[in-house]
């Protein structure tokens, strides 16, 4: 048992990887004549479609409102991305068989410090992407963005915009869970003894 | 008294009443007639496919003298789509554009029309497998190959030695062949003779077309020298009798003129058993003759979406004079036509279309009195089996005209009465007929899902009628012909639909929906295109002159043309325009048209390229546009092209938004 909290954040650590594995996120945009919707997947270090096919088809959307189009070379953040998570993850794994508790806490804090950085960061893109329209688009609607929900669902003229965490995004929530639950293991371990 | 009627009044009240029982119980017949069950109320819902639901089937309807082949849904009788085939059509690009041209090339020159009768689905294990349809081009011989991933026509081969194919294209259990049986014997080589030397100088020639297992590319592996009779129809052996061919004949009096008398003598013709695993040995052995011959193979390349035309120059031929045991006839009642083989392979129904009663030869007695040598004699050294020998049943006067027969999946047979317009059921082995149906009118052909297989999946039998008459709205003299759902689940037939079809249906295919839809492409990907004028992106757009040719490398994307204004284009130059749709979604195709285009419009799916020639004539501004409901601003898609007389000092120049100083 003593060997419990360890791993246990040696596997929230672990999870960070997953993110090199799998979509941290998916914005999914849902119209009548999209009967499958058009979905597309954020990575730490991309941006990819439901088909290989789909980024091409949001820019065509987004081209008669005037958004920008969504070019993930020109996206800086995916170039450093799987170095920060890359880091956090190995340091993590490291800390983990210290067993010191007050840098698991710091660890597990950064890591909400960048997630929240993060979430930041997406959200001045996505404000971009929906407010800084070309003055010459074909459709121009006074007082109209595009910016897609943070989290959750919107409806953005036909189209409705659902943008929720994905696979990766997913193990980040795990991560705090297991770093949660070896940090309460831990503790016990220490009453107990 | 004057007030009493006349004898003659009351005669005449006596005939008038009696005329009114007659026309009312003959009126009462006819309403029974136009379908019992079409009347009540469930046939309506039996066929009703709700919105947005899908069809259980798809059928594969020939389109006749429109030279393309339909596809209906089953039961709703929606049609989806009809495929050209052997005839262009400008709606598409078909024989138009570039890349198609090719498909209708024959040893004659470019032909812009055919008569396709029957369309014939691939097997794999006597079974449809929704991967080929395949289709014959009756007037100038052909047959064509569909893809059924695409719903376009890939490849036609030509017929060499053949004057009409009409027994043509039907396949054997695992498509190793499709064959193709000529109707009309001509001179073998071809010659310049006298019409009257017909008979014993004209030949008759049954091609076998090699189908490769991978590609489906199709290629004349042999062809057997036959008699000049005219082979009528065709249907393959399967289970036991796998490995046999069986063809129709009529016209074994061998005349040449006023055949509806003269080829109506004979109170016997021939249904020929072509055993063609045999003829592999005899090929294998070196025993075919290479004839000279002129064919054109016209092959569509999936990859560079384009076709390409070879001309063939000879054949092998066999003669089955040399070749013992390679073709047998089966004497058969009355010039028959249809040849249909039922599900377990033991029974060969012979339609014969003058006669009162259907023949069904029995596999196992032709093997027996091949053995046992019950020839009647021969013809031209192909034996002829003793009728009482091979005959396995015969169902009695089932009604007039026979033509054509399909089974369902319970031992009972289906066939279609030309002239007492009729489908009538009966049961294979007892020979007894069991129910029959009035047809609206005069059927030819009748199909039932997989009812030529080993498999059929039964359900629905369609009767493909020549006439319609008084059966919808006149359109004037000429009036569409008709196909008619039936329901066959039942003990009794029940009508439950008529729709009218695209041209002629001759023969039909059906097969469950889950075949085919898996495979449906939804778009061509970019990355996969491999055609030589390819254009991928935006920033590869280009004008190129090379002498008078001048080729745009253009691409479409919603919604606009890159590029979409260009100059220096001269009086007499040709222009090929290569439009590569850069979309890469489902269901987002683009059209493209130029004002005074001799040809048509095309219309270019998702990631394809197509190639359309215009030959400007005379000075101006010309604009294009695009012709397919793409988008929002599909109306905004458009461009300007401008022609200078032909030795202006005009230079090339494109561009799409901005014009450029200097390109």
């Amino acid at each position: 048992m003593k060997k419990l909290p360890k791993i246990l954040f040696f596997l929230a650590a672990a999870c960070l990887l997953m993110l090199f594995v799998f979509p941290m996120w998916q914005i999914t945009l849902i119209a009548p004549q999209y009967p499958d919707g058009v979905t597309m997947y954020i990575w730490i270090n991309k941006i990819t479609g439901s088909t290989e096919g789909t980024l091409q088809n949001i820019n065509i959307l987004n081209h008669y409102v005037g958004m920008k189009y969504i070019e993930p070379d020109s996206i800086p953040e995916l170039k450093y991305f799987p170095y920060i998570v890359g880091a956090m993850a190995l340091i993590g794994m490291a800390l983990a068989w210290t067993g010191k508790r007050t840098l698991w806490v710091i660890w597990l804090g950064v890591l909400f410090v960048l997630c929240v950085a993060g979430m930041y960061d997406f959200y001045l893109w996505e404000y971009d992407y929906g407010h800084n329209l070309d003055p010459t688009a074909p459709i121009k609607i006074p007082g109209m963005a595009y910016q897609p929900p943070l989290i959750g669902n919107k409806l953005l003229l036909n189209f409705l915009a659902k943008s929720w965490p994905y696979i990766g995004g997913w193990f980040i929530g795990v991560s705090f869970l297991l770093g949660g639950l070896a940090l309460w293991f831990q503790k016990k371990n220490i009453i107990e003894v | 008294m004057k007030n009493l009627p006349s004898p003659f009044q009351l005669f005449l009240a006596a005939g008038l009443t009696l005329a009114f029982l007659v026309f009312a119980g003959c009126a009462q017949t006819g309403q029974q007639g136009s379908g019992g069950g079409a009347l009540s109320g469930d046939a309506a819902s039996k066929v009703y496919v709700a919105p947005g639901e899908h069809d259980e089937f798809y059928s594969f309807i020939s389109g006749g003298f429109s030279g393309q082949l339909s596809v209906y849904g089953l039961p709703s009788g929606r049609l989806f789509r009809v495929i050209p085939v052997f005839s262009v059509d400008a709606e598409k690009g078909y024989g138009f554009n570039e890349e198609t041209k090719p498909l209708l090339n024959t040893s004659h020159g470019f032909i812009p029309w055919d008569d396709a009768h029957h369309p014939e689905l691939s097997q794999t294990n006597g079974e449809t497998d929704g991967r080929w349809c395949f289709i014959n081009g009756n007037n100038t011989p052909r047959v064509a190959r569909i893809d059924l991933s695409v719903f376009e026509t890939v490849e036609t081969i030509e017929l060499p030695n053949s004057g009409g194919n009409h027994s043509s294209p039907f396949t054997t259990e695992n498509t190793e062949y499709v064959v193709a049986g000529t109707r009309f014997s001509v001179p073998i080589p071809q010659k310049d003779m006298r019409i009257s030397d017909y008979a014993g100088n004209f030949k008759g020639a049954l091609s076998f077309i090699k189908v490769d297992k991978e590609t489906g590319k199709m290629n004349v592996e042999f062809q057997v020298l036959m008699p000049g009779f005219d082979y009528d129809l065709a249907h393959a052996g399967k289970n036991k009798s796998h490995g046999w061919m069986f063809f129709t004949t009529y016209n074994t009096e061998e005349k040449n003129s006023l055949l509806e008398v003269n080829a109506s003598q004979n109170d016997k013709d021939f249904i020929a058993a072509v055993n063609w695993k045999k003829a592999e040995e005899y090929l294998a052995q070196g025993k075919a003759k290479d004839f000279p011959a002129n064919y054109m193979h016209n092959y569509f390349d999936e990859s560079t979406q384009m076709a390409t035309s070879k001309l063939i120059t000879s054949v092998k031929v066999l003669d089955p004079a040399d070749c013992p045991g390679l073709v047998y006839f089966l004497p058969t009642p009355k010039s028959p036509h249809g040849v249909d083989v039922d599900p377990t392979g033991e029974y060969i129904i012979g339609s014969g279309k003058l006669s009162t009663d259907l023949t069904a030869h029995s596999f196992t007695n032709m093997l027996k009195a091949i053995d046992e040598k019950k020839f009647d004699g021969d013809k031209y050294g192909i034996p002829v089996l003793q009728y009482e020998a091979v005959v396995g049943g015969v169902v009695k006067e089932p009604g007039l005209g026979p033509l054509h027969t399909e089974f369902d999946n319970n031992g009972n047979a289906y066939t279609s009465f030309f002239i007492s317009s009729e489908v009538v059921k009966w049961k294979v082995g007892t020979w007894e007929v069991l129910d029959r149906i009035p047809t609206y009118y005069s059927i030819g052909h009748l199909m039932v899902p997989g009812g030529d297989t080993k498999k059929p999946q039964g359900k629905y039998l369609v009767a493909l009628n020549k006439i319609t008459k008084d059966r919808y709205l006149p359109t004037g003299p000429e009036l569409t012909q008709s196909a008619q759902l039936i329901d066959i689940s039942g003990d009794k037939m029940q009508l439950l639909l008529d729709f009218p079809t695209i041209g002629e249906p001759h023969y039909a295919q059906g097969i469950s929906a889950d075949r085919v839809k898996p495979k449906s492409k939804q778009f061509f990907k970019l990355s996969e295109n491999m055609h030589p004028y390819k254009t991928t992106s935006e920033k590869d757009t280009r004008v190129v002159r090379e002498g008078n040719v001048v080729r745009v490398y253009m691409t479409t994307i919603r919604s606009h043309f890159a590029p979409d204004n260009i100059e220096g284009f001269k009086v007499g130059d040709k222009v090929y325009f290569h439009v590569t749709n850069l979309e890469q979604d489902f269901d987002v195709p683009h059209g493209f048209a130029v004002m005074g285009a001799n040809n048509a419009e095309l219309l270019i799916m998702p990631g394809q390229t197509e190639t359309l020639l215009w030959e400007p004539k005379k000075e101006g501004v010309f604009p294009f546009y695009c012709t397919d409901f793409c988008s929002a601003l599909h109306q905004e898609m458009q461009g300007y092209l401008r022609v200078s007389a032909a030795n202006s000092p005009t230079a090339l120049k494109w561009w799409t938004g901005t014009e450029p100083a200097v390109q």
